[in-house]
């Protein structure tokens, strides 16, 4: 059966629920998957605080469908983990128990309306550079879920570019809010969205790049991923700053200049020193995300368990849905 | 739009994933459907953002806070039965509303249905989930005799409205093992107060929060 499995890698097949897999492979898949998963509803709290205070009704519907979308990827990439043999109630409550992770960019805080742009032009940015590749990645019912995901994210980030370029034509105050969200979310967004550094280049010492670029081989070898975190990092930087240059707005990074040499931007190794703690689980945004989510859950327990209930005297009555 | 807004009051709270997306997708076509209003009265955002509660003319209803999830499909089952009842004999009309009510007609069918369904598994659910739902229809009945006043400019008999939308909760109180709420269905206010720009208390916070971006900044586009 591993053979198989080889084969199937080696011939750019899909992996499939019913096909062996090696244990390796399923855990890699299902802590990624998940992750994945929570993120999408992690991240929807810093947005979901703005739906309040949308600017204008054209704004207010906008960020509405977005969070929605997040909730729906979430689903999708639950039903998906699910395929791999486990139960959603066990991935929410290991992410309640802080068992499993979500992206740590979203232990930041969304301080202004503007932080709503800058979240969706670069970390919704950062993730489709990310997920793209995964959208071939091996294993089938993963690959589905990040097409649907990619496309709802790649308007997500179109949209947020809008938003960040009217702030931007707009007045003095506005162009400000703008330039202070991008000053805030710019490194969380290169460093964390992308994970850590697989070489000594990305700005580790030489043992974590020798850990990350050994994570990073196992993965592409598994077809589970197809490019390590620092190719993608260097891809995002790349696909910016053109972008930031259009609307006006600065960086905050003085060593980014184009290297005609490498043909990529050149930009400050990220100081991991600094980030070891926002990766942890440890901070006070972390903790209060996650205290928020399971407040909800909690408070929602009667909820689920009246459902429950009506559900199974339903199915005890062999009774059928009446049309309304 | 002040329903919308209290819907998207739930974003990151719902008690369960599927009621993120449906709640959203609710508080979403409810916008659209002010949107349309609002700008065929003039500019939407002069008129969402720069108003002050005495000016806004909702149903006292819809500003309800959100409560706990019984209070929130209370209030939906009370206003979608009836805004699907009035939009169905809008559309069916010649009037000026027969067109947005002609295609919001397909949404609130479905804001109806999510309410109803609900209702049932609150309702015929657990204990604890039997006494909250009867706790929160109860809470917010004295907010549905308003829904009946004459509206000008509204071309419906809303003594026949009233009494489609009385079967049709009653029905679907009592297959939720419920009852419709006795007692009178006008609270310290008169009917048709909301409609007078005569709010409750929480109205006005709730503004405040809505607002406050939109006019810290006068002038500005987004």
């Amino acid at each position: 059966m591993p053979a198989h499995f080889d084969a199937l890698i080696a011939a750019g097949e899909t992996i499939e629920p019913r096909d062996w897999m090696p244990d390796g492979y399923r855990r890699m898949l299902l802590r990624q998957i998940a992750q994945h998963a929570h993120s999408e509803i992690i991240g929807m709290q810093p947005e979901g605080a703005w739906l309040t205070r949308a600017p204008s009704l054209h704004r207010k519907s906008v960020l509405i469908a977005k969070v929605q979308d997040e909730a729906g990827h979430g689903l999708y990439l639950y039903s998906s983990a699910e395929t791999l043999g486990v139960d959603r109630a066990e991935l929410l409550d290991a992410l309640h128990r802080g068992q499993q992770r979500f992206a740590a960019t979203f232990n930041h805080p969304a301080l202004t309306w503007a932080d709503t742009g800058a979240i969706a032009w670069l970390t919704d940015g950062a993730a489709v550079i990310n997920q793209a590749p995964l959208c071939r990645t091996s294993y089938g019912p993963y690959a589905r879920a990040m097409r649907r995901v990619c496309q709802e994210e790649a308007f997500h980030v179109r949209q947020g570019y809008d938003l960040m370029r009217a702030l931007c034509e707009g007045t003095p105050e506005q162009k400000r809010m703008a330039q202070d969200a991008v000053d805030r979310w710019w490194l969380p967004a290169v460093a964390l969205m992308f994970g850590p550094p697989d070489t000594e280049a990305g700005g580790a010492d030489a043992r974590t790049a020798a850990l990350g670029a050994a994570v990073s081989r196992r993965a592409i070898a598994w077809g589970i991923k197809r490019h390590t975190n620092d190719e993608l990092r260097a891809r995002f930087v790349d696909s910016v700053v053109p972008q930031a240059e259009r609307l006006g707005l600065t960086l905050p990074d003085p060593a980014i200049r184009w290297n005609e040499e490498r043909g990529h931007y050149d930009f400050t190794p990220v100081d991991w020193e600094t980030y070891r703690d926002a990766l942890g689980d440890d901070t006070h945004w972390a903790r209060q995300r996650i205290a928020h989510r399971r407040a909800a859950h909690e408070d929602g327990a009667w909820v689920r368990e009246a459902s429950a209930a009506y559900a199974a005297r339903e199915d005890a009555d062999g009774r059928t849905e009446e049309p309304a | 739009m002040v329903l919308s807004h209290r819907l998207g009051e739930w974003a990151g709270h719902a008690p369960v994933l599927e009621e993120e997306v449906a709640l959203a997708n609710i508080a979403l076509d409810l916008l659209g459907q002010a949107r349309v209003l609002l700008s065929s009265a003039g500019d939407e955002d002069e008129l969402a953002y720069l108003r002050e509660e005495r000016a806004f003319t909702n149903l006292q209803l819809v500003e309800q806070p959100n409560g706990d999830f019984a209070h929130t499909i209370a209030r939906q089952l009370y206003f979608s039965t009836y805004q699907h009842l009035l939009y169905e004999r809008l559309a069916a009309g010649e009037g000026e509303f027969a067109g947005l009510a002609a295609k919001a007609v397909k949404e609130v069918a479905y804001h109806r249905d999510h309410a109803e369904q609900w209702t049932l598994r609150l309702g015929d659910g657990t204990d604890v989930s039997h006494a909250r739902m009867r706790a929160a229809c109860e809470a917010l009945w004295r907010f549905t005799g308003e829904m009946f006043e004459p509206v000008p400019g509204l071309d419906v008999d809303t003594d026949a409205l009233r009494t489609a939308w009385r079967e049709s909760v009653d029905t679907v109180l009592r297959r939720a093992t419920l009852t419709l709420p006795e007692g009178p269905d006008s609270g310290g206010w008169a009917a048709g107060a909301g409609r007078q720009g005569l709010h409750t208390e929480s109205f006005g916070r709730m503004l405040a929060e809505m607002q406050h971006l939109h006019r810290s900044h006068p002038g500005a586009s987004w």
